[in-house]
């Protein structure tokens, strides 16, 4: 019998949700680390009950924490996050340059092969690695002393690394995603970075097709098809069919497309999930309607879906990790808003049902599809 | 024995309650009670002090004998009732909102 956990970080702690295939009925527990801020939980796909939990706190700065038994148990790790060399500055929201600080990890991305290998996305952006489940975190440095890296600055959140995706078909291929610097790839393992923009068209900038300083909001790729990316920019949904070396809008016939998530269906390469969202000043539902915008042909062409949403007076966000499918044959999806909830489809978007209704903001949604025997993630 | 008193999520994350005693030599400074805390209580590394710089995290402020000397210097001694273990060196959290 396979079994479903949503791992979701929240304002105020973590929550595990548990249920079986039918996912009709859930098991609520937490809140783990109660008070503190979880920007992402996720487990690994090697060990599903190793799981990685970043959790921090204005007050108390930053922990790390990690799982051998699913969530059961936790235990803090090394939370040492130093920036390789002289850290050097960025531009400030004024355009004047700033001093490279820790502020927090936003996303952990588990190895694809190795439990105790595990890569942290930070604020201010760089990306981390620990080869020793989390002990230890060393900077791929080569990513924030690419030369553009005085060029990068703070979207409204901060300026993160927020997306990590790693190349199922590559060992050396990795994508990130940074607000707002904009995407980057590497293909030598974290050594050299390459901006992958191109296609990107941002008004707030200067020249508004430039290298970097695009405000990336998240980006979502299917494991089978690993050189076809998607993403929700500040305005725009993009999609590049060659690794990122050039991106097309796909936004199409969307009502807005401002949005943090994006996400693929777990068996339809070509079916992608989007929250659109108002505007960059309006962080909530066109017209107090909750909906999910779903395309089955790879972009242009959306379909609303909005069976079970709300759909009056509805103003809350969705925050760009706040979104996953699972495995299962019928595919879930699963997200989570500001405003504490967590709603569920069991059939890829069709229908929807809250599995929780107030839990602080959510700010991280990640599922484990866990079959019996043989336990596969996604 | 030096008494520290933890915040409540301090407590929490080294999984203890109430005041947390440890050894110190002397001479009895923030520096040196912070340094045996964490000898102590690894997982405090780094959310009362920075882990590089040693100084002092921005909302965190120290008390002790109702005095506020978060920003005496890390080597000035600490008052004597709190080397004598009669009083606690408070780690308290500043107020700002919930």
């Amino acid at each position: 019998m396979s079994k479903v956990r949503l791992l979701v970080g929240t304002r105020k702690g973590a929550f595990v949700l548990t249920s079986d295939g039918k996912r009709e009925k859930w098991d609520v527990s937490g809140p783990h680390f109660a008070g503190w801020e979880i920007y992402h939980v996720k487990g690994s796909p090697v060990d599903p009950n190793r799981l990685y939990a970043s959790q921090s706190s204005g007050w108390f700065g930053q922990v790390m924490q990690r799982s051998n038994d699913g969530g059961k148990t936790w235990e803090a790790m090394g939370n040492k996050f130093v920036y390789d060399g002289v850290a050097g500055t960025h531009q400030w929201y004024d355009g004047t340059p700033h001093p490279w600080e820790f502020k927090r990890a936003w996303h952990l991305e588990p190895s694809l092969t190795n439990a105790d290998e595990v890569y942290a996305g930070v604020e201010d952006a760089a990306l981390f690695r620990s080869v020793d489940g989390g002990q230890n975190w060393e900077e791929l440095s080569g990513l924030r002393k690419h030369g553009s890296g005085p060029h990068w600055q703070p979207g409204a959140g901060g300026m993160c690394l927020h997306t990590i995706i790693l190349d199922p078909s590559d060992p050396k291929r990795i994508f990130i995603a940074i607000s707002a610097a904009g995407a980057f790839r590497t293909d030598d393992g974290g050594k050299t970075w390459l901006p992958i923009n191109k296609g990107l068209r941002s008004q707030f900038l200067p020249d508004q097709d430039a290298e970097v300083g695009h405000c990336v909001h998240h980006m979502a790729m299917h494991p089978s098809r690993p050189g076809v990316l998607f993403m929700q920019k500040h305005w725009d949904v993009m999609r590049s069919d060659n690794a990122g070396d050039s991106w097309h809008e796909v936004s199409g016939n969307l009502p807005t497309d401002f949005g943090f998530v994006i996400d693929v269906h777990a068996h339809e390469p070509e079916t992608v999930f989007v929250v659109p969202i108002k505007s960059d000043s309006e962080h909530y539902p066109l017209d107090g309607k909750l909906q999910v915008y779903r395309s089955r042909s790879g972009g242009n062409e959306w379909e609303a879906l909005t069976k079970g949403l709300p759909q009056k007076d509805c103003y809350v966000n969705v925050l760009r990790d706040a979104m996953a499918v699972d495995s299962l044959d019928s595919c879930g999806v699963y997200f989570g808003t500001t405003g504490g909830q967590v709603y569920g489809s069991s059939d890829a978007g069709d229908s929807w049902a809250p599995i929780v209704r107030d839990l602080p903001a959510v700010l991280s949604v990640e599922v484990q599809t866990l079959h019996s025997g043989s336990p596969t993630l996604i | 024995m030096i008494r520290v008193e933890l915040p409540a999520h301090l407590r929490t994350l080294a999984g203890v309650k109430g005041e947390v005693m440890v050894d110190v030599a002397e001479p009895v400074t923030q520096r040196s009670v912070l340094g045996a805390l964490e000898a102590k209580y690894p997982m405090l590394r780094g959310t009362i002090r920075d882990h590089g710089t040693l100084e002092r995290r921005a909302f965190l402020r120290f008390f002790a004998c109702e005095e506020d000397l978060s920003h005496e210097l890390p080597d000035a001694l600490l008052p004597e009732a709190v080397a004598m273990g009669k009083e606690p060196l408070l780690v308290i959290g500043a107020i700002a909102g919930g």
